[in-house]
């Protein structure tokens, strides 16, 4: 018996700058790998081939040509939240009050499309547009102002600030109620469609994709090579530093929101004038906090958020499809997105530290 | 220790390297930056476990996968940074973390301690808060704590660096009273002289692999030296006589408060010349950086005024009240080398470009950046100071601390500043890269530059400056010559105001 003699089975080594194909391949195959776990778990829990099951949860959401488009449609709603996290997640300014702002945009949106009905067309675009975005900015500049000016905590202020906005939602939605009794807005201007998204090349939902890809691939260009978007990443990276340079992290943190709070006004702007036409306290359905996930997991690229946006409306889809055709429970499909979320998750694990067997250093008793 | 092997990504910082510590010796442990003394040490600490490589105590071939594994084998370390609570006392700071049964019988520890400092001419009272205590003292606990603990393998990293000389007198007289009653200690330092006045033996490390190791009485420090670079290298400071000076910064009765109204500067004024390095010397904490973020903008004033002399017109301007932003846009050309490189001078997950776009964004009318200068500048940087890096797209954390340094030294001198701020230009760097930013120093002191050189190594202040400003809480405590004084003179101006009594 040697004195502390034993060795440690696994150590971690960090790696150094892993090469973008590997590290995507490190996930592809985590992403695989949760596959097989959630097939061997459906099997011994319902014993349905997970074969069959993976391949409704595919008809879920690509079967036919509505649903691509009605996925296509949902990715958007969230990918457009998620651009509009980013430069928030980047300056480190929590923000966790994207419901509250999607719903501030979809309130100003619903309001223009009931009160403005008899102004042209465009011009009702651009003001449905234009109050959506300044709803969303002034939701998330307030918690901006106190963080600026009196360092308040921004994740319990702008987590409070979802639920002022629900509960201004209720009071809309009941002084917009249609029909009577219906404790709903109901679908706004069915018969007209005064103030809905017309479709674009034919597809309704083609304007959607044009609104969102384009603030995707300015946010992309904005937090990457402009000047604010420099002042951003330093700002967030080390407030020290951005005050030796000069920069005022307290305007930074206010225009950032300003922005940030924009966007996802227009993310309440396409989801109640683009998908929905109506709007109610599950406007937003907890899209804001998921696409923190988005946020995070892309590292603030806007366009791997595309590729991860995706990926969760599709798991989604996928998993109410199999809930309604085998008569699972929505646990069943929530079990599922979980366990592939946890495998994303902890694949990033793997891509920043290598796992080696410990090796035998030679000398006798080294493994006893 | 033999064939220790571990690997940080794809640095390796140490390789295949050998270390003998003998009981009854000092052993100096010597390298440049980035050459794996720390990291060693840290293996036998079980701070980091080993990739390969074994380790043996007294003949034993031992296995160390946590500090409390060292700890039983006897080994104990002083890290450069203090791990003390702050609210507790000496005593009870050294009990901290130890294992036993029943009650906590602090009389006993206190007994103990008190003992211990007995044996070793400790100057550490059982009872008294940490947050009472100056640096000094504070090391001191921290080698008590070992000691209590019942290490015979003492480690020290970089002890001296807070150090005065007198305070540095005291801990090698305790050092060795301990290496009298046999117990083995490693002393990490970058300072030569000190390597020959205290250490029995001298170790070498070049690159993370053992170079060699030999008595100190047989070695000087020009050998050293070239071990650990691995060339000949030039030991002399320059200090080229100063021309054409005229005063470029006037600083009168600065008075600074900190958020707690604790008075950190009281009434400083001094002068800084163009074409002249005024050194500033000081215990650390004694009003250091708060004197040199009030010039930089950076902190609030209570009290004072610093006034830049335009060196074209004469004109002068008033400084306090804008912040580094407003102070570049009227055309000072101010440059600053903070204390906290990573944490205020750079940003350590960018790379040299976006770090060097820091100082140079702002230009132009553009809502988008201009990284083509940067990136040239970036180049140049590298080039000229011969910094370490793969390329500059690197993120300058992944660069070891002479060369975070030199990308740091050399954005503020690209600028071409006509006054210069540097903070502990030199802490934690090899002599290698030391010389480097002395000379790069030098070079702007003949280009007419104001410098104004905050640091801790007396031997290079009296050395380097041509005048010293000497603080002491916060007060200016004398002004000196730097051809005239010694580095006892500026050590007392640092203990007491004025360097009066003591004589």
């Amino acid at each position: 018996m040697k004195y502390g003699n034993r060795e440690p089975l696994f150590h971690l080594v960090k790696r150094d700058g892993v090469s973008v194909w590997r590290a995507w391949a490190i996930r592809l195959i985590a992403f695989l790998a949760s596959l097989v776990i959630c097939g061997l778990i459906i099997f011994a829990i319902v014993k349905l081939n997970p074969l069959k099951v993976y391949a409704a949860m595919w008809e879920g959401a690509f079967g036919t040509n509505k649903r691509v488009w009605v996925t296509i449609r949902d990715s958007m709603a969230l990918l457009c939240i998620g651009v509009g996290l980013a430069p928030a997640f980047k300056l480190r300014f929590w923000n966790i009050g994207a419901e509250g702002q999607i719903l501030a945009g979809g309130i100003a949106t619903a309001a223009c499309m009931i009160y403005l009905k008899s102004m042209p067309t465009g011009l009702l675009f651009l003001v449905m547009a234009v109050s959506a975005v300044a709803a969303g900015a002034v939701w998330g500049v307030i918690p901006a102002l106190f963080k600026a000016r009196w360092n308040t905590n921004e994740t319990l202020f702008t987590l409070m600030m979802n639920y002022i906005a629900i509960q201004l939602t209720s009071f809309f939605v009941s002084l917009w109620e249609n029909p009577y009794g219906s404790n709903s807005v109901g679908v706004i201007n069915q018969t007209t469609r005064i103030g809905w998204f017309s479709p674009l090349f034919g597809q309704q939902y083609m304007l959607n994709v044009v609104i969102v890809m384009s603030l995707t691939i300015g946010m992309y260009i904005y937090l990457r090579s402009s000047k604010q978007g420099y002042e951003i990443a330093v700002a967030g990276e080390s407030v020290n530093t951005a005050k030796y340079i000069g920069i005022s992290v307290k305007r930074v943190i206010i225009r950032t929101m300003v922005i940030s709070g924009g966007i996802c006004g227009v993310a309440g702007f396409v989801t109640v004038a683009g998908a929905g036409h109506t709007i109610s306290t599950s406007t937003a359905g907890g899209r804001g906090f998921t696409a923190i996930i988005v946020a995070w997991l892309a590292k603030f690229n806007t366009f791997v958020m595309i590729l991860i946006a995706a990926l969760l409306v599709f798991l989604e889809k996928g998993a109410m499809e199999i809930a309604s055709r085998y008569n699972l429970s929505d646990y069943a499909s929530q079990m599922i997105t979980g366990i592939i979320l946890f495998f994303i998750l902890g694949s990033e694990f793997f891509i920043n530290y290598r796992v080696l067997p410990r090796k035998k250093t030679g000398g006798e008793g080294a493994n006893q | 220790m033999r064939n220790i092997t571990k690997t940080f990504g794809s640095v390796v910082a140490n390789d295949k390297a050998w270390l003998d510590i003998r009981r009854g010796e000092i052993l100096a442990l010597l390298g440049e930056n980035g050459s794996g003394k720390t990291t060693l040490m840290n293996i036998l600490a079980g701070i980091y476990f080993p990739d390969e490589g074994q380790i043996f105590v007294d003949g034993r071939e031992v296995s160390i996968r946590s500090p409390k594994d060292a700890f039983g084998l006897g080994i104990g370390m002083i890290h450069q940074h203090f791990k003390l609570v702050d609210v507790l006392t000496a005593a009870e700071n050294i009990v901290l973390g130890q294992e036993g049964k029943g009650r906590l019988d602090m009389k006993a520890a206190a007994d103990r301690i008190r003992k211990i400092r007995a044996v070793y001419g400790f100057d550490v009272e059982p009872g008294q808060k940490v947050y009472d205590m100056s640096v000094s003292q504070k090391q001191t606990v921290e080698i008590v704590k070992v000691l209590y603990r019942g290490a015979d393998i003492l480690i020290l990293d970089e002890p001296t660096a807070v150090l005065t000389p007198q305070e540095t007198d005291r801990l090698f007289a305790v050092l060795r009273n301990m290496r009298d009653d046999g117990k083995a200690i490693v002393i990490i330092t970058h300072k030569l002289h000190e390597v020959e006045e205290i250490s029995d033996r001298v170790a070498i490390l070049r690159r993370g692999q053992f170079v060699g190791d030999m008595p100190t009485a047989k070695t000087d420090a020009r050998e050293m030296t070239n071990m650990m670079v691995g060339r000949p290298v030039s030991l002399n400071i320059e200090r080229p006589e100063p021309k054409g000076r005229t005063s470029r910064l006037e600083v009168k009765g600065l008075t600074v408060r900190d958020v707690d109204g604790v008075t950190r500067l009281e009434n400083v004024s001094f002068t800084a010349n163009s074409g002249e390095i005024l050194g500033v010397a000081g215990i650390s904490g004694s009003g250091q950086k708060e004197m040199l973020e009030a010039i930089a903008g950076l902190q609030k004033v209570a009290s004072g005024s610093v006034t830049y002399l335009d060196p074209e017109s004469g004109a002068p301007e008033e400084l306090i009240g804008k912040d580094p932003r407003e102070i570049a846009a009227m055309g000072v050309a101010l440059s600053f080398v903070p204390e906290d490189r990573l944490g205020m001078g750079l940003v350590g997950s960018m790379d040299l470009t976006d770090n060097m776009m820091l100082r140079s964004f702002r230009r132009g009318h553009s809502a988008f950046t201009d990284r083509k200068a940067p990136k040239v500048l970036a180049r140049r940087v590298v080039e000229e100071l011969e910094v370490n890096t793969p390329d500059i797209s690197t993120p300058v954390r992944r660069l070891s601390g002479g060369n975070v340094q030199k990308v740091l030294v050399g954005r503020e001198i690209a600028s071409s500043p006509t006054v210069l701020m540097t903070a502990y230009a030199v802490r934690g760097l090899d002599i290698n890269s030391s010389y480097t930013i002395y000379d790069l120093i030098n070079r702007q002191k003949e280009k007419g530059v104001a410098v104004i050189y905050v640091g801790e190594d007396l031997d290079v202040l009296v050395e380097l400056c041509d005048r010293i400003l000497v603080l002491c809480g916060g007060k200016v405590s004398g002004i000196l010559e730097g051809r005239k004084t010694d580095k006892r003179e500026v050590g007392l101006l640092m203990t007491r105001l004025g360097g009066g009594a003591e004589k």
